[in-house]
Formats: structure tokens, C-alpha cells, sequence
């Protein structure tokens, strides 16, 4: 019983895992730079300066500049500048119209002339929405993360000394270190992994699993949200006018009432009119678990406080404290840091069980040297799904210094970037592959990304040297661990690269054998 | 019973993975027929579980279903794996059809009867 049991899960495993690896590798891979969202982002629009300012200083001058730009919108949102983001963020929804957006100067209050960009934004929308419509690109990542989660505990019964074997790892011994190297990282970062893919499903229940809100709601599903978050109820502008109470006093109160912890996003509803209403949540740094539900609720025009609501209920905190994990908002440096790894590791466990597939394989096809065009599909997917990924993120940033500052459509053009160079990535994988073979298509495209992640550094200095010295004057190092981390990740690719030198029928021949056994 | 299904399950194994030759189309059938049952039975199933979760948790009615929710991948997850442990691929339907009817009447019997 047992061992048919375990065949079949491996069975599973093997095939969840091929068939969404690629847009699993992906996700992992853009997720994993969305720990560094705010950091891309300010490498990005080098142009924003981190100023030391007070959180009264900076929402006056948000106020002010959204009270003379935007007096009408039916909501204003200001997010304070932190540790991570040196932005001044206003945004509005006008009466008509869409929903607008500026980075104001901390300092002066007056919108930044940045270069447009979408910065790391653009990795975080793509890791969950894949560039797709809504909702499709949401459906689609959320049923590779049910995948993920499948793949991931059918892994751990397939391999039964999974724990055991954790030491045991065996270099250059061709598939074998493979499979090593697969089983490391997946149980070094196994709670990580288990975490990531069941908050994932978490973060978008009330869209993938919404039927229990049906059956108790009814027809008003709004009303679980309006239960859940009483402060974010929309109400209808009144038609009497009144001036807008100032929202700086407002943070005593807030200080008060959240000791150690900041004000996070400030929404002013209605502002203007004799019903305007201000609310206040608390800094995401502050906290772990993701509470949009507690929040502070001031009256726009006395600027007293009029109701407050927290998500303090355990029920509650379990999905959010899983949310929370998920976005990892609360980490500091160190922890950011270890979320990043973690997330290479992810990343690192879907590539090597895609190579650990094709390889098996293609040990049937050693002698011949020809592969199958099954297995040939599969390689090119595999070539362009990760060295291509790899190619593509770095066409972003090369993009981001090398079109010119001001034009429009500036932004959309660095993801056109991307993902034409990916589109290119494919081609070249496919030429390559079908008619050479797998090992220049690898050894190409990693040479190349290799080249451009090494050389990134140098494209910085040579085009916003001043704002990467101005920044060290300032001590701040965000962007020198930018340039530092594409260079070691382009290290990281060469060496990549230099695997695949020579057609590498030797290492076939020799050193995959004694591993077919035990692969499965 | 268990040997049976292991039986019946390594020869529809041996269909899908023929040793040489051609994958027969019954065994394709039998695979896409599982994979289907874990898709819609495993949604079907964990819907329900959730159904009756925020129905029978004694708790606030937001909270129930915020809970209901987020617990509710656990039963995906092992109805997923039933439907490639088991012996066939009409024992997979079976096993997640039969308790979702179960789940369905306690849910209805509580809704409409009591």
C-alpha cells in the first residue's frame, strides 16, 4: 500500500510540477524581488531624495498641495515617506475620472519631476496578475499556487528520507547533485515555502473561495467587507461645504491610541463637504499581521475622533497574520534580506526540479545524442522560462537608464522592454534548441545575462552617477546594493555560464547513471 | 480492499507509462478524468466545507467566514491527493461526490429544516 501510495505521489509531483514549473519559476522569481518593491523602485526614480522630515511636516504639506489640486475628489490617500520609500505619495479619485496619482517632495511639497516608471511595482503586479486582465491573471496564479501547494507536500511523501537527507549533498556528480541540490533548498526553506504558498491562496480568498459569503451574506456581499473594515464604508458627499479640519493634530491622537506604532495610509473622504471624514491605519513596518481593519476614524471638520475598529478578533489574526508573512511589510534589513534568500531558494527549488525532469529523460537518449521533440519543447521552455526571465529583468533596469527621462509612455516602454527581450529570449531558445542544441541556448543566454547584470553597475554610474554619489554623501545605500546585487548575480550567471562550456556528452555519459534509480 | 486498489492502481499506472509503444487512450482518459475530479470535485468539496464552516463555527458572522476561508485549502489539498492515490478514476469522483452530498445536506438540513 504505502509504496503505490508513494509512486502515485510522485507521479503527481513530477507532473503538477512540469506542467506549472515555468510559470511557477516566475512568479518565485518577480516575488521574490517585490521584497525589495520600495528599493527597486527608489533605484528606479533616483530623482526622489530622502529628506528628514516630521510625519506633521510632511501631511501638512500633502494637504495643502491636494487641497489647492485636487479640492473636488471624492477621496484622498497620503502615504508618509519611511525608512524604505523617500516619497511624498498623494493620490486622489476624482468626481470623474480616473484615479491619479504624485510623488510630492518631502520638503517642499511640490511634485518631484521623476522620470515615469513603474519600478518595482511592475514585478509585484506581474508575480500575481502575470500582465493579464483582471481578474484572469489572479484565476491563473492562484491555481499555480493550489499547484505549488500540491507539488510541495506530494514532494515531501514522495521523498521518504527527505529530512534525513538534507546533508547529504554530493557535487559534481551530474543528476544526482541536482536532486541533492533540489531536496536542500526545498527543506532548508520548507517553512518558508509552506507559508508563501498557503497565504497566497489566503491573500485572495474572498475572490477564489467566496461561496461561504454568499450562503451568509446573501445578495449584499459588500456587507462582509463593510463587517470587516466599518472605517472604509463609502458615503455620499453631503452638499453643504466646509473647510477641512487640519490633519496634523490628528497624529497625538493616533500616537495615543497605537503606542510604537506609526500612521500607515491617511484616506480623506470626502473632502470638503460637511461629512468629510478622515482614517487612519497603522504602518504596516510596525506590525506583522495585515490589519486594514484597524483603523482610526476622525471627523473631517471638528477633526474629532469619532469611531475606531480593530481586527483584534483571532480568526481574524490568523488570516492576517498569514497576509502579513506573505508581505513581509514588518521586516527589517536583516529579515528583508533572509526573505530574499528565501525566495531565491523557492525560486532555486522550481528550477532545479524542471532541469531534474528533462534530464532524467534524456539519459534514455544519451547514446543517440538526439532527443525526442517532446523533450526538446520542454528544454526550450526551460532556457527561456529562466535564463530568459533572468535576461528580461535586466533589460528592465538597462531600460530604465537608458530611455531618455522625458517622454511619454516612458513607463509603458520599460515593460515592453521586458518582455520583448523575453519574447526574443523564447526565439533564440527555440532556434537554438531544435536546431543546435540545449547547451548553446543555455550557455548564450546566460553569457549574455551574465554580461549585462556585471555591467550594470557601470550603466548606473554612467548615467545617474550624481544621484548614486549624492546618495552615499547621504548615507543611504539602497542604491549601491542594487548595483552591488546585479553583480553578483551576474558572477552568479557566468560561473552559470562557463557549466556549459564544450557539447558536455562526457558528463552525460558518466556521471548521471547511478542516480536514475533513485530519482524517482 | 487496499491491495485491490494498489492492484487496479499500478495497471492503470502501467497504461499510462508503457514500457514502449504507444500511451493507450484509456489510461489518457483515466488521467485527464482524475485531474478534472481534482479541479471541480476538489473545488466542489472545499466550497462546501467552507459553506458549512461559516454556517456551524460559533463565532461572529464575518469572522466565520473570514476563518471559513482561510481554512478551507486544507480540504483542497487532500482531495487533490486522493484523486491520484486512489485506484480509479471513478473511486476518485466517488470519494469527493459522496462526502460533498454529506456536506450539502447538513448544510441544507440546517438552513431550511431546523
Amino acid at each position: 500500500m504505502k509504496e503505490g501510495f508513494r509512486q502515485a505521489m510522485a507521479w503527481l509531483h513530477t507532473w503538477a510540477g512540469l506542467t506549472f514549473g515555468w510559470l511557477l519559476f516566475a512568479i518565485f522569481m518577480t516575488g521574490t524581488l517585490s521584497y525589495f518593491k520600495n528599493e527597486i523602485t527608489q533605484w528606479t526614480q533616483p530623482e526622489i531624495v530622502p529628506h528628514e522630515i516630521s510625519a506633521a511636516d510632511g501631511v501638512n504639506r500633502a494637504q495643502q498641495w491636494l487641497g489647492e489640486n485636487a479640492p473636488d475628489a471624492k477621496r484622498w490617500f497620503i502615504r508618509l515617506p519611511d525608512e524604505r520609500s523617500p516619497e511624498l505619495g498623494v493620490s486622489w479619485t476624482p468626481a470623474k475620472g480616473r484615479f491619479e496619482e504624485r510623488s510630492l517632495d518631502s520638503l517642499t511639497g511640490v511634485p518631484v519631476q521623476v522620470r515615469q516608471s513603474m519600478g518595482g511595482e511592475f514585478f509585484y503586479r506581474f508575480h500575481f496578475q502575470l500582465q493579464m486582465p483582471y481578474p484572469w491573471g489572479r484565476w491563473l496564479a492562484s491555481l499555480a499556487a493550489m499547484v505549488m501547494f500540491v507539488a510541495l507536500i506530494s514532494g515531501i511523501i514522495t521523498h521518504k528520507k527527505i529530512f534525513k537527507e538534507f546533508f547529504t549533498f554530493r557535487p559534481r556528480k551530474g543528476q544526482r547533485t541536482w536532486l541533492d541540490g533540489h531536496n536542500a533548498v526545498a527543506v532548508l526553506v520548507l517553512p518558508f515555502h509552506l507559508m508563501i504558498t498557503y497565504s497566497s491562496l489566503v491573500i485572495f480568498m474572498t475572490m477564489i473561495m467566496p461561496l461561504s459569503i454568499l450562503t451568509t451574506y446573501g445578495k449584499n456581499t459588500q456587507g462582509v467587507f463593510d463587517d470587516l473594515f466599518p472605517a472604509f464604508k463609502t458615503e455620499q458627499a453631503a452638499a453643504d461645504r466646509a473647510p477641512l479640519a487640519s490633519i496634523a493634530p490628528m497624529f497625538e491622537v493616533a500616537a495615543e491610541k497605537w503606542p510604537g506604532s506609526r500612521v500607515g495610509l491617511i484616506t480623506v473622504n470626502n473632502p470638503g463637504s460637511a461629512n468629510a471624514s478622515v482614517t487612519m491605519t497603522r504602518h504596516g513596518a510596525d506590525h506583522i499581521p495585515h490589519e486594514p481593519g484597524t483603523a482610526l476614524v476622525f471627523d473631517g471638520v471638528s477633526a474629532e475622533l469619532k469611531n475606531e475598529s480593530n481586527m483584534g478578533a483571532a480568526s481574524l489574526m490568523l488570516a492576517g497574520g498569514l497576509y502579513g508573512l506573505h508581505m513581509g511589510h514588518f521586516a527589517g534589513p536583516l529579515l528583508r534580506w533572509l526573505y530574499f534568500l528565501a525566495g531565491i531558494g523557492g525560486t532555486a527549488m522550481i528550477g532545479t526540479g524542471l532541469v531534474i525532469w528533462l534530464g532524467k529523460r534524456r539519459l534514455k537518449h544519451a547514446k543517440s545524442g538526439v532527443l525526442p521533440f517532446e523533450l526538446r519543447l520542454v528544454e526550450m521552455l526551460n532556457v527561456a522560462s529562466m535564463s530568459g526571465l533572468m535576461l528580461a529583468v535586466v533589460s528592465f533596469f538597462w531600460a530604465n537608464r537608458l530611455l531618455p527621462v522625458s517622454f511619454t509612455g516612458r513607463s509603458d516602454w520599460e515593460v515592453k522592454t521586458f518582455f520583448c527581450v523575453w519574447g526574443v529570449a523564447l526565439l533564440h531558445a527555440f532556434a537554438r534548441v531544435f536546431l543546435r542544441d540545449g547547451r548553446s541556448a543555455w550557455r548564450e543566454q546566460l553569457t549574455l545575462a551574465a554580461l549585462l547584470y556585471c555591467a550594470l553597475p557601470i550603466l548606473d554610474m554612467a548615467t545617474a552617477g550624481g544621484y548614486l554619489l549624492a546618495s552615499l554623501k547621504q548615507g543611504n545605500l539602497t542604491l549601491v546594493a542594487l548595483d552591488m546585487t546585479a553583480l553578483a548575480t551576474g558572477i552568479f550567471l557566468a560561473w552559470g555560464a562557463l557549466r556549459f562550456r564544450g557539447d558536455g556528452k562526457i558528463v552525460l555519459a558518466s556521471k548521471l547513471t547511478p542516480a536514475v534509480q533513485e530519482a524517482r | 480492499m487496499e491491495t485491490l486498489s494498489v492492484s487496479a492502481h499500478a495497471s492503470e499506472k502501467r497504461q499510462k507509462r508503457p514500457r514502449s509503444g504507444a500511451i493507450s487512450v484509456r489510461g489518457r482518459l483515466a488521467v485527464a478524468s482524475r485531474v478534472l475530479a481534482a479541479l471541480i470535485g476538489g473545488y466542489l468539496l472545499t466550497a462546501l466545507t467552507s459553506i458549512c464552516l461559516a454556517q456551524f463555527l460559533p463565532l461572529v458572522r464575518a469572522e466565520a467566514v473570514v476563518l471559513a476561508m482561510t481554512l478551507s485549502f486544507l480540504v483542497y489539498l487532500p482531495a487533490v491527493l486522493w484523486c491520484f492515490a486512489c485506484g480509479t478514476a471513478w473511486r476518485a469522483w466517488f470519494g469527493l461526490l459522496l462526502p460533498s452530498a454529506v456536506l450539502a445536506a447538513l448544510y441544507a438540513s440546517a438552513r431550511w429544516l431546523l
